[in-house]
């Protein structure tokens, strides 16, 4: 963290408003605090004018959020100040790149991540690329550390990065494009790379185990039953919907085989058999 | 009540109490950085910890626990303290450890070096060297007025000033920008404070972060004499102490007092001392064809002789003005009854107050300290925040207690609370007198507050309006057994003092406008009359310090000395007389104004009976027997409000002016100051960027 301050004043625009849509929010917003404080929903206004106006917030937007809570102005400029998710300087066009550098990242290659910033877009943080399209900064952890490393742009997340990985979505962003936000090793959110390995059988999540209340002996049973079944092709088992009054979560839970990349499951392969592990 | 035992020593204090304000009670010094009686407490300097028996094993900060929180012992044994336990001191050190880390070591050249907290506190709990290696931190100063210089390396985050700013000043403009290590004090855009009041954060701040910008480098706090003396700048007659080198006044800082200005003073009050330096009247002058010349004194004085000799009585006059002492003003009197005159008048602006009608019809009989009994307030044609800033604060005191309906008749401005905007003139406190909304308001309270400004007296309808906002006093019932709520707040400080000695025109005598009017008098003595146009004709003798308005009017100018330069007592706007002593002595030849008055008489030849200060003041204390209990406020008889309210008068339909619109410049000091100056031009400026 450094000292921060407000943009020079050339860089100011000369001033700031709402869109009719994000008015319309920042209202709704407002509403749902008690009345008298209303200053509680600085945060979020001041989030959103960020995002409205080329993720920064300007001088001009701090008193105009101020003035719609009737707040000093100097009460939002310690706010803006004291969060360092708000930028007070503008920030690349198509992406200001969030590297997280917090302890996962850091033991998953992140110094590399911000090594390829800084030879992609600027050797220093918070500064512009040379066309203006990019900016980068390193931030503290923003949460998907089981994905390390990984990177924020705005709202979303790039994980599983490697450098080459980081180096095409930057290239992607300069060019205009979005690329696809989540794991980039074709992993499926936080599941584990070599693919799901327990919890995977379809009877715990079709709602047919609830109120059998044998508990591992009943599943053992049906399982075994479904796996002498699928020799020969038999009825689906009816969903046993009068004993399962809450509806079974359908999709959360995925079913059994991901798709995985042939190249992953093998190297997940042999990280789990890195280790000897007694089976 | 609550018992506990702190250092061995059993007290009982109140539950509400913080465990700091226990400690005192028990006579335990605790060393505090950000903790102040009058702010709210922040709790983040950590240097009062203390252990506290059955909590946490922790060291507590004793400012921000309160003694309810604290268990009893197994057996039902009261909590226990200690604040010199090894742990205590221990945990101290390592707070003023850290607080010196990026504390710079420039005490030899920093201003608040002798008179610093963290230098005092540092003694007791320092260590003798530094155990950081690193770079020290580096702060930008930053521009926050022409008062207050900033030095912020110094700065330690206590936050007292942006307290002090938001809740007692009332003006959000000083703020902690950024976070932890590179948290930082500064204005909005290092926008100049706008507050009338932000002198106090100098004395707030625990270090010399801030500190007096025009004091900046000129003395040290151990070569200076401090003599405690009342202030003039406006009624309030804030206590303060004027500390001074040799015959310069170098600084002026507050003085407690609960019951006038608790600890706070305004900027006018505190960064005037310039201006008693420049301008000053240090001799004689008499306008010897068409200009003024220096002269002696018995050259002055054989002048004015001369021109009053053959003069009947009821052509010589004299003005009584805003700075003047009460034996000033009492001796003049006497020097006209002698030379049978009764034109004598204290009221330059032509208020309609009148000792005739009773001490309480021009007497803040609420008190100062009384306006936090109030619980709903009407403003009538004033200003509170320009006329009397203290006041002010304490009204925002008692607002920020919440239940505090305010309503204002006359100009609407920025008074730093919320109030009811009920009209502009005298045709709203008809209504009000009648029936409205606020009126109920007032009705409903149980102690109503009706606080009239010299805004709405002084004027033509001055004493109908008085008499308006009288029979609205006591027609809601602010007047009352034990509660009297007619308040007149003044904006001169001399102003009750002459009142209460009778300086206005007795029987058949002339006021202050018809002195001054063409053909008015042939002689006026103009008592440091300068807030008044003086027609052409009259032979002025002023009796002055500053070379203002009235002074080059003059004819024959007597210079007097200042009101920290002489002793005189002051009656502030609630009655509370009040001694202003010595400090320094009058520059040149100037000379006391009573002992000007003493020896103008002799040569007038009607010898006033009086040989010293103190001869003069057992005259004023047998006639004026009030006078002389010193920091007392006398209670005026309430009848003679309910005489007035009965009185009839029509009062004009204009609306109420304010009687102060330029906050620094109300008198010939401010006037001659080159800091009130800058502080005017910014305040104008601030003014015409809001109009537009």
């Amino acid at each position: 963290m450094s000292v921060r301050r407000l943009a020079p004043k050339e860089l100011q625009p000369e001033s700031f408003a709402f869109t009719a849509e994000n008015l319309d929010w920042a209202q709704k917003t407002i509403a749902k605090y008690p009345a008298g404080r209303q200053a509680s929903a600085v945060i979020p206004l001041l989030m959103r004018a960020q995002e409205q106006a080329d993720g920064w917030v300007s001088e001009p937007a701090m008193r105009y959020v101020g003035e719609m809570l009737g707040m000093p102005p100097i009460r939002v400029y310690e706010i803006a100040t004291f969060y360092t998710q708000f930028q007070l300087l503008p920030v690349g066009r198509k992406a200001h790149i969030q590297v997280c550098g917090t302890t996962p990242c850091m033991l998953k290659g992140a110094g590399d991540l911000m090594k390829v910033c800084k030879h992609k877009i600027h050797p220093e943080p918070f500064h512009l690329s040379e066309n203006g399209n990019l900016s980068w900064e390193e931030v503290e952890c923003a949460g998907a550390c089981v994905n390390a490393p990984m990177v924020q742009v705005v709202r979303d997340v790039y994980e599983d990065l490697t450098p080459e990985i980081l180096e095409n979505i930057i290239d992607a962003f300069d060019r205009g494009e979005h690329p696809k936000v989540g794991p980039q090793n074709g992993r499926k959110s936080s599941e584990p790379v070599t693919g799901l390995r327990v919890l995977i059988s379809p009877e715990l999540f079709d709602g047919s185990m609830v109120g059998q209340g044998a508990g591992l002996a009943a599943a053992r049973e049906a399982i075994a039953a479904r796996e002498a079944a699928a020799a020969q092709p038999a009825p689906v088992p009816e969903p046993a919907a009068a004993a399962a009054p809450p509806a079974p979560p359908k999709s959360d839970p995925a079913p059994a085989k991901p798709p995985v990349a042939e190249a992953v499951k093998a190297a997940g392969e042999a990280d789990s058999n890195g280790p000897a592990k007694p089976n | 009540m609550a018992k506990l035992i702190v250092d061995d020593i059993e007290v009982e204090v109140p539950a509400e109490y913080t465990l700091l304000q226990a400690c005192e009670a028990a006579g335990a010094e605790i060393p505090r950085f950000c903790f102040h009686e009058r702010l709210s407490i922040a709790g983040n300097c950590r240097m009062c910890l203390v252990e506290v028996k059955g909590g946490p094993p922790k060291p507590q900060a004793s400012c921000a626990m309160s003694v309810r929180d604290l268990r009893p012992g197994p057996n039902g044994e009261p909590p226990v303290i200690l604040t010199k336990s090894p742990m205590v001191k221990k945990a101290r050190e390592g707070v003023m450890e850290f607080l010196l880390i990026n504390h710079p070591l420039d005490c030899p050249i920093c201003d608040q070096g002798g008179e610093c907290d963290l230098q005092d506190q540092a003694m007791a709990y320092g260590v003798d060297t530094s155990r950081y290696a690193e770079n020290k931190r580096a702060v930008e100063d930053k521009y926050i007025g022409p008062l207050v210089k900033t030095s912020m390396t110094r700065c330690i985050q206590c936050t007292r000033c942006v307290r002090f700013t938001t809740e007692v000043a009332g003006v959000a403009e000083l703020g902690a920008i950024g976070r932890g290590e590179d948290m930082e004090i500064t204005t909005y855009l290092e926008a100049a404070l706008s507050s009338e009041l932000q002198g106090n954060v100098v004395d707030l701040c625990p270090v010399g972060a801030l500190t007096q910008r025009p004091y900046a480098y000129h003395a040290r706090p151990w070569e200076l004499v401090k003599t405690e003396s009342v202030d003039v700048m406006d009624a309030v007659g804030s206590n303060i102490r004027v500390d001074t080198r040799g015959r310069e006044v170098m600084r002026i800082l507050p003085r407690l007092n609960e019951d006038v200005n608790e600890e706070w003073i305004s900027d006018k009050t505190r960064y005037i001392w310039d201006g008693l330096k420049t301008q000053r009247l240090d001799r004689p002058y008499v306008r010897v064809g068409g200009r003024l010349k220096p002269a002696s004194w018995p050259e002055a004085f054989a002048a004015i002789a001369a021109k009053v000799k053959g003069v009947p009585g009821n052509r010589i006059g004299g003005l009584v003005g805003d700075l003047a002492s009460v034996e000033e003003a009492f001796a003049l009197k006497q020097l006209l009854t002698a030379l049978g005159s009764a034109n004598i008048d204290c009221r330059q602006d032509g208020a309609k107050l009148d000792p005739a009608l009773g001490r309480a019809s021009y007497l803040f009989n609420t008190s100062i300290a009384g306006i936090e009994q109030a619980d709903a307030l009407l403003i009538v044609g004033a200003n509170p925040r320009l006329e009397a800033s203290v006041l002010n604060a304490r009204i925002r005191k008692r607002w920020l207690h919440g239940n505090f309906p305010i309503g204002l008749v006359g100009e609407p401005v920025d008074l730093t609370y919320a109030y009811d905007y009920l009209g502009a003139g005298p045709d709203t406190l008809t209504d009000l007198a009648g029936n409205g909304t606020f009126a109920e308001t007032l009705k409903k309270a149980e102690r109503p507050l009706i606080l009239i400004g010299q805004g709405a007296l002084s004027r033509p309808d001055g004493a109908a309006v008085l008499a308006l906002a009288a029979r609205l006093a006591v027609s809601v019932g602010a007047v009352k057994e034990g509660w009297n709520g007619f308040s007149v707040l003044h904006t001169a400080a001399a102003r009750v003092g002459a009142l209460d000695v009778g300086a206005v025109p007795g029987a058949g005598g002339l006021d202050a406008v018809a002195m001054t009017n063409p053909g008015g008098v042939d002689v006026l003595f103009a008592l440091g009359a300068d807030e008044i146009d003086i027609a052409p004709g009259a032979f002025v003798v002023y009796l002055g310090t500053h070379g203002d308005r009235g002074a080059h009017r003059a004819d024959v100018i007597l210079p007097g000395a200042a009101y920290t330069e002489k002793s005189g007592t002051y009656v502030n706007t609630e009655g509370r007389a009040q001694i202003a002593n010595r400090a320094a002595f009058p520059p040149g030849e100037a000379r006391e104004d009573w002992a000007v008055l003493r020896a103008l008489s002799d040569v007038l030849g009607q010898r006033l009976p009086f040989d010293t200060l103190g001869q003069l003041r057992a005259a004023l204390y047998a006639t004026h027997p009030h006078l002389a209990r010193i920091d007392h406020v006398e209670p005026a008889d309430v009848a003679a409000l309910v005489a007035l309210a009965a009185q009839e008068g029509a009062a004009d339909r204009a609306p109420f002016r304010a009687a102060v619109s330029q906050f620094y410049l109300t008198n010939p000091i401010a006037r001659a100051s080159a800091v009130m100056a800058e502080c005017s031009a910014l305040a104008s400026s601030r003014l015409a960027a809001a109009a537009e």
